[in-house]
């Protein structure tokens, strides 16, 4: 019990000595820089342990106290893994389904946010604040129906129910509008007007390239998303060799035989939030200026 | 009558000259119709019927709606959901605040290294981390507990017994999600507040909590208010990490575990084929998710004061 109560006082006095007239400066510091630490050591931990499990016989990890550095057993459980499910493969759809939304979302986004920017054409203050009202309705009310109408489509077991409805939303439309408007001189457009392009070729020629950062930004906030969406793709995908990632490793894990291999089963879960991580840890500002887009005007 | 046809042809050409335009907002509003509209508007109809998906459908009138309030599991998967949503707001509001308020200091270094290791969470699958924080959770050989009996406490049974502690462990593993998003928003709000208000408050003899309660703080309601509909959205629509936490759509042992979204997705169409029930349930956690959204709205959406604020 003792442990907990120092711990709390320790918190409690950092923010005392800090919120407090900063009479005794090096203290306070040094408190808060553990208060981080802290909360950084508990947000790293997971994946840390995550790792170390990934390397050790699943004995290890079921023994006192709990195995802290690396193992032995990483060939093993690789070995295991690949014997019972096809990681390559899932890696593959999820790939390809991410991929291919993001791409259409960059896609349809760009075009609708462009044109409500750059044309005045009748009706598109109307059309706007309809596109506007349409973020306001939660979707989640029609998941039933929404359901039924993609099992009549005959999309059940197959990736268009999971790239094609998502694929053109209003987020991202409103989003690439607020950005041309700040970011593409009507000068541009004329310009290439003058020049004798056609109204397909300005947008792929001249205003594409002006988006750049814009696409970086919708771009990742679409991929994590679908990339780590579970729930739809539970409700769509049957066939297991459909299965992204996240599905992969529910199953997995849901098997007895399968998830008794505790190692294996984290080598997997390692394996598949690796590639999103590693970028993540690259390119960090991009990501959190992405995935916070819509909270964050710049 | 020659002015309307004149306007009617001038309407026209406008619109001709303009048609590349529609082309490109057209995807947008054919695929809201189809995959968006039409199963809101068809969920409230059905909402209304008996159907098993494949038999004909059987008038019921408001009887869905009275069966959820009546049913004992729906009540509290309320409950259960309730529950944790407000426990886990305490740290990720607070927290995020705290956290992003220290890392605002000036004095602070690494800050892009503790933002991003803050973020983690929310680049990574759900799935993922809820089978990681399973194996953490153990009873005997999890890492938490480990710790625990380092600080001289006893063991918990996070994910066994009677389901006492599933909710404590979904909260845990919700506010581990949460709260640095919540953090590098508050951060980017905090950092959007101009220094000339702090120094002004400084040359008043403003005290710290002072700057912090009177100035941060209100002017950062808007960026609060936002964040809070977003995790309550989030909570309202957990399911992934009680799902595989649990192994079960029931919730684990007692249905400790259940969450709303469990609740709906076990009647139609994961579990069961109720189509009408869930329907009915999908409006009420929707009505549910307006009215929070509106009364956080009513609590914190006085806009106007951190406009005054603002412009000074």
């Amino acid at each position: 019990m003792n442990g907990w109560i120092y711990l709390i006082l320790i918190v409690l006095a950092a923010l005392g000595l800090w919120l407090g007239g900063r009479k005794s400066r090096a203290v306070t510091k040094i408190s808060l820089y553990l208060i981080l630490l802290v909360v950084a050591l508990a947000m790293v931990l997971p994946f840390y342990w995550m790792f170390v499990l990934s390397s050790r016989f699943t004995p290890e990890i079921y023994s006192f106290p709990p195995p802290f550095t690396f193992g032995s057993a990483l060939s093993d459980n690789f070995a295991f893994m690949n014997a019972n499910v096809n990681i390559l493969r899932h890696f593959l759809n999820s790939l390809f389904v991410a991929g291919m939304n993001t791409a259409l979302v960059l896609l349809f986004c760009s075009m609708g946010g462009y044109a409500f920017a750059i044309y005045r054409f009748p009706g598109r203050k109307a059309l706007f604040s309809i596109l506007l009202g349409t973020m306001m309705v939660p979707q989640l009310a029609g998941i039933v129906p929404w359901f039924f109408l993609i099992s009549k489509l005959g999309w059940l077991n197959n990736y268009a129910a999971l790239i094609i409805p998502g694929c053109a939303n209003a987020f991202g439309i409103y989003w690439m509008r607020q950005y041309c408007v700040n970011n593409v001189p009507s000068s541009l457009m004329e310009a290439a007007k003058i020049d004798g392009c056609s109204e397909w070729l300005i947008f792929f020629r001249v205003i594409a390239p002006v988006l750049l950062p814009a696409f970086a930004a919708l771009g990742i906030m679409q991929f994590v998303n679908v990339w780590n969406d579970f729930m739809i793709p539970m409700l769509v995908l049957r066939e297991n060799d459909l299965f992204t990632l996240p599905l992969m490793l529910s199953y997995m894990r849901g098997d007895p035989s399968r998830g008794a291999n505790v190692g294996a089963l984290m080598l997997a879960s390692a394996l598949s939030v690796l590639p999103l991580l590693v970028a993540f840890l690259c390119a960090s500002k991009f990501f959190m200026s992405g995935l916070t887009a819509g909270a964050v005007k710049e | 009558m020659t002015g309307k046809v004149q306007t009617r042809k001038m309407l026209w050409r406008e619109i001709r000259s303009n048609r590349v335009a529609y082309v490109y907002i057209a995807p947008f509003f054919i695929l809201f119709a189809i995959f968006g509209l039409f199963p809101i508007l068809s969920g409230l109809y059905i909402s209304f019927f008996r159907w098993d998906g494949v038999g004909a459908m059987k008038w019921k009138g408001i009887d869905n709606y009275a069966r959820l309030f009546t049913d004992p599991m729906f009540l509290l998967s309320m409950k259960n959901t309730l529950i944790i949503g407000v426990i886990a707001h305490i740290p990720i509001l607070f927290g995020g605040l705290i956290l992003a308020y220290i890392l605002n200091g000036k004095f602070v270094k690494l800050q892009n290294v503790f933002k991003t290791v803050y973020f983690l969470p929310m680049v990574t699958s759900a799935v993922a981390v809820t089978i990681v924080f399973q194996v953490l959770f153990g009873y005997n050989f999890g890492l938490i507990n480990y710790f625990l009996s380092l600080l001289g406490l006893t063991p918990i049974n996070w994910l066994g017994g009677a389901g006492e502690y599933v909710k404590a462990a979904i909260i845990i593993m919700f506010s581990w999600k949460w709260i640095g998003w919540n953090m590098v928003i508050y951060l980017a709000g905090m950092q959007g507040i101009s220094e000339d208000i702090y120094e002004a408050a400084t040359i008043d003899g403003a005290s710290a909590p002072q700057t912090f309660f009177r100035i941060t703080l209100p002017l950062l309601k808007p960026i609060i208010l936002f964040t809070l509909i977003q995790s309550t959205i989030g909570t309202v629509n957990l399911f992934t990490e009680p799902y595989v936490l649990t192994n079960s759509l029931t919730g684990g042992t007692n249905n400790m575990g259940l969450t709303m979204m469990m609740y709906l997705l076990n009647k139609a169409p994961k579990g069961n084929n109720i189509y009408g029930l869930a329907s009915a349930a999908a409006y009420v956690i929707t009505v549910l998710v307006i009215l929070i959204s509106l009364l956080f709205q009513r609590l914190l959406g006085d806009r106007d004061l951190t406009k005054e604020v603002r412009s000074r």
